[in-house]
């Protein structure tokens, strides 16, 4: 009888744990749906072809985002660039190359405390290297290298996993060959991992587009009457113009469809790119035969 | 006489951190004869013939002591390079291991990147590589497909012809058919009686009628240490040491 | 010979490159040192730290940090309060009671949550749940500790629900069936034998969910409301480190006081993360090294 009694209350128990973990993965599911939905519902009206392709006009309040596209574009593609040379080659070395010991660790300390640092962190020392001492000033260039550093930590950490999936088996019967150690790197270890490689690359991109703090005092312009003509230019960027236009305008209301709308194209933007690094990768988990 | 042997080692004791895997172990290896070498696992054997083309420098923490000399050549000396040893020891391993490339690619991998970019050239050498490793019949009209689609037997003599590639003058194998079914294991075993008409071969392997069909020489390892060596006619009917008379017999294994 | 030179540059070479990180690292300390230093000329580091008044543009100006340090912290807690149960409930859920296909949907999912850009949540966070707050409550203001630390969990709850299901993933299996074998049920299995074997994983994530949050900028910059002073009510307004860099930056005149006072507190800032992501490290090392063993 007491057995029965706290058999009932070990089940009730269970169902009341089991309740709390479904209902917790419940409420982010529904968060994210419910912004997504909010967002897409909001700012579909204000999407044409005319938005997209066009400059704002009208002290912002009409006319399109098309120089903030760009921009993001331009940051993000400067940023890749930076990173993904540095990224790869520094993973090489880590995986294939050092010996374990205290440099490595320190190597490694290094960049999880990289990974660390605030986004806004970032865009101070932006100013204070890029933009004050080597006088680059508030440019392309500027941002671009900021948003590079800021996503190197991600580029090397799935560069690292990739080449660490790449079987030992595959290396050592290139070397048994009298295959040198580069180029069994170059010709059999990269191609190995470089769909892995190309995962985390992509995830960066969407890093970089969606980031704000680190452009603000590097890049970003609130309005260019012109598009960049050089890396030396200033540029208007996706994400800091919803800030722009939803805190500092002077017409806070009357801009909001802009808002919502080029919140829509920012986070359709970043949500596909992410979308086909994860579908990337799902495919090539399928796909692995060794 | 001395010709005759390809590889000596001298005194070699090889270590993995402080762990003492090898201990003072000195052995010859003849030409165009086939060496095996058998003993428990965690024995050393697979240890001391990774050591004799350099496998073992891919792991952290190994040292070395004594000499392996190939050709009268210590192979440890600090200005050889291992890549070229390499190149002239070929090896064999355990479980198949083609690249993800096609048949043709897995073949001539080593000669392009050792400078061989004549076209006709590399596909004779596939042709004479696979026809070695008994493999051409098999994969002859479809050189352009993956190496994965093979069948294990398969896979492991386009390994082996693979290794052949590179024309070696010793080819080490370390188990090479435990990872494959009997019928694929006789292939193999014939395919090597085969080869040590034109190679040297050195063979680790866990059977002991493996060993006995296939090997002129046999070395009996136990505890990092080579405790008898000789014909292998000889270890397998009157051994000289107890406990090798006990591991053949299967007293202890 | 010429082979192995090459090796040997190339060698040389990846390892400069690896070295980058470490020099950036360097680098970003040089930079915030060289433009924040100059404030304490002016003021001590102790009066910056401590100091409650936060007034840069006044005449005379006051350069106290301490309403900044504690609105920071204030909607760090707040979110990690709301952000700990429902990232680790829902690590458990994925690892140990979703079904194949709900997991292979959900995982996913969480990872574009991740990757939402925190401009986004902020203006969530400004147009939606600001509005609603205040009439809810009856407030002066919907900008408030409240509306930030709960757009600060959702950004925090992806990290801590990926890195806490890696730590459940990683208990070992004889551990679930030795317990069901004594005749545990399924939730006692989990939070008696699982979580307990994977907290030094869990407590990695907590700390890094932490990290990002207390380094978020976009989010507090837009809907903590901006208000330097040290709050009464989880209602009132704040103005964490990173909102008041972002913020006054732009507006401060290049190598005046003002500048060199947000470089200062970008210094405050980078070492509270630093010393976060140290922990984190530390205590995820120490759970590999130990690995199953710690319970």
């Amino acid at each position: 009888m007491a057995l029965q009694s706290s058999m009932r209350w070990r089940y009730l128990k269970e169902g009341l744990f089991f309740g709390l973990v479904r209902l917790s993965a419940f409420v982010i599911t529904a968060a994210l749906g419910g912004l997504l939905f909010y967002i897409i519902f909001n700012g579909l009206g204000a999407i044409s072809w005319d938005f997209l392709t066009l400059a704002p006009t009208d002290s912002m309040t009409k006319g399109g985002i098309m120089p903030a596209i760009l921009g993001t574009v331009y940051l993000t593609l400067g940023a890749i660039a930076i990173a993904l040379p540095l990224g790869i080659v520094s993973a090489i070395y880590l995986t294939e190359y050092a010996r374990q010991g205290p440099l490595v660790r320190v190597i490694r300390i290094g960049v999880n405390c990289l990974a660390g640092v605030p986004s806004i962190v970032f865009g101070l020392f932006g100013l204070g290297l890029f933009v004050v001492f080597l006088q680059f000033g508030s440019c392309i260039l500027s941002g671009a290298l900021t948003l590079g550093i800021l996503i190197l930590p991600t580029i090397i950490g799935a560069s690292e996993e990739a080449l660490k999936g790449v079987p030992q088996t595959f290396r050592e019967a290139s070397l048994a060959l009298g295959v040198s150690k580069w180029q069994t790197i170059y010709r059999i270890v990269l191609p190995s991992a470089l769909p892995g490689i190309l995962t985390g690359s992509i995830l960066g991109i969407g890093r970089a587009a969606g980031e704000t703090a680190p452009i603000m005092f590097t890049a970003a312009a609130f309005f260019t009457a012109k598009l960049p003509s050089s890396i030396f230019d200033e540029v208007m960027a996706l994400p800091f113009h919803v800030y722009v236009l939803a805190t500092a305008g002077t017409h806070i209301e009357a801009t909001r469809p802009i808002q919502f709308g080029t919140v829509l194209v920012l986070v359709g933007l970043v949500l596909v790119v992410d979308l086909i690094a994860i579908i990337i990768r799902s495919t090539i988990r399928k796909r692995k035969r060794w | 006489m001395e010709d005759n042997r390809v590889i000596k080692t001298k005194d070699v004791n090889f270590y993995y951190g402080k762990f003492r895997a090898l201990t003072d172990i000195s052995m010859d290896f003849e030409k165009n004869r086939v060496t095996a070498l058998i003993g428990p696992s965690g024995c050393g054997k697979s240890t001391l013939l990774r050591l004799l083309n350099r496998m073992n420098d891919l792991i952290d923490g190994t040292r070395v002591e004594g000499e392996v000399l190939f050709e009268g050549m210590n192979i440890y000396d600090p200005d050889v390079d291992p890549v070229e040893i390499r190149r002239r020891i070929g090896m064999v391993f355990q479980k198949p291991n083609p690249f993800p490339k096609s048949i043709f690619n897995n073949i001539t991998y080593g000669p392009r990147l050792a400078g061989l970019s004549d076209r006709v050239e590399l596909e004779a050498l596939a042709e004479q590589s696979l026809k070695q490793a008994v493999l051409w019949d098999e994969v002859k009209d479809i050189l352009g497909q993956s190496a994965m689609m093979l069948s294990g037997g398969q896979q492991q003599r386009l390994c082996i012809a693979r290794a052949l590639a590179m024309k070696p003058d010793v080819l080490l194998m370390d188990e090479p058919t435990s990872a494959l079914d009997p019928i694929s294991t006789a292939k193999i075993e014939e395919l090597i009686q085969d080869l040590k008409r034109q190679y040297t071969i050195i063979i680790v392997t866990h059977n002991m009628q493996q060993a006995a069909r296939i090997s002129d020489r046999t070395g009996f390892f136990y505890i990092g240490k080579l405790i008898e060596y000789s014909a292998t006619e000889k270890i397998f009917t009157r051994p000289d040491i107890k406990q090798t008379e006990d591991y053949i017999t299967g007293r202890f294994g | 010979m010429t082979r192995r030179l090459k090796e040997i540059i190339i060698k040389r070479i990846f390892f400069l490159f690896a070295c980058v990180s470490i020099l950036i690292l360097g680098l970003i300390v040089a930079f915030l040192f060289r433009e924040g230093i100059p404030i304490f000329r002016i003021v001590s580091v102790r009066d910056f730290l401590l100091g409650g008044e936060w007034y840069p543009t006044f005449d005379p100006p006051a350069f106290g940090i301490w309403p900044l340090i504690v609105g920071s912290f204030i909607v760090t807690f707040l979110s990690t309060f709301i952000a700990v149960p429902l990232g680790v409930l829902s690590a458990v859920y994925i690892s140990e009671v979703a079904p194949r296909p709900m997991k292979e949907i959900l995982k996913p999912l969480i990872e574009l949550l991740a990757g939402i850009p925190s401009v986004v949540l902020g203006f969530f966070g400004m147009v939606v749940l600001a509005p609603w707050l205040q009439d809810t409550f009856d407030l002066p203001t919907g900008l408030n500790i409240v509306n930030a630390s709960l757009m600060l969990a959702v950004m925090a709850i992806p990290t801590i629900s990926s890195i806490a299901e890696d730590a459940l993933y990683a208990v070992p299996r004889e551990f679930k069936e030795a317990s069901y074998a004594l005749g545990a049920t399924k939730s006692e299995t989990i939070l008696k034998v699982i979580i307990p074997s994977a907290l030094s994983g869990i407590s990695t994530a907590v700390i890094l969910g932490m990290a990002r949050a207390i380094g978020e900028t976009m989010v507090v910059l837009m809907v903590a409301g901006g208000a330097a002073a040290i709050p009464e009510s989880l209602f009132d307004s704040v103005r964490p480190m990173p909102a008041s860099i972002a913020a006054e930056m732009g507006e401060a005149p290049f190598r005046s006081e003002h500048y060199h006072a947000l470089f200062a507190t970008g210094i405050v800032l980078f070492l509270l993360t630093l010393a976060f992501n140290l922990i984190a490290d530390y205590v995820s090392h120490k759970f590999r090294e130990t690995g199953s063993g710690t319970l």
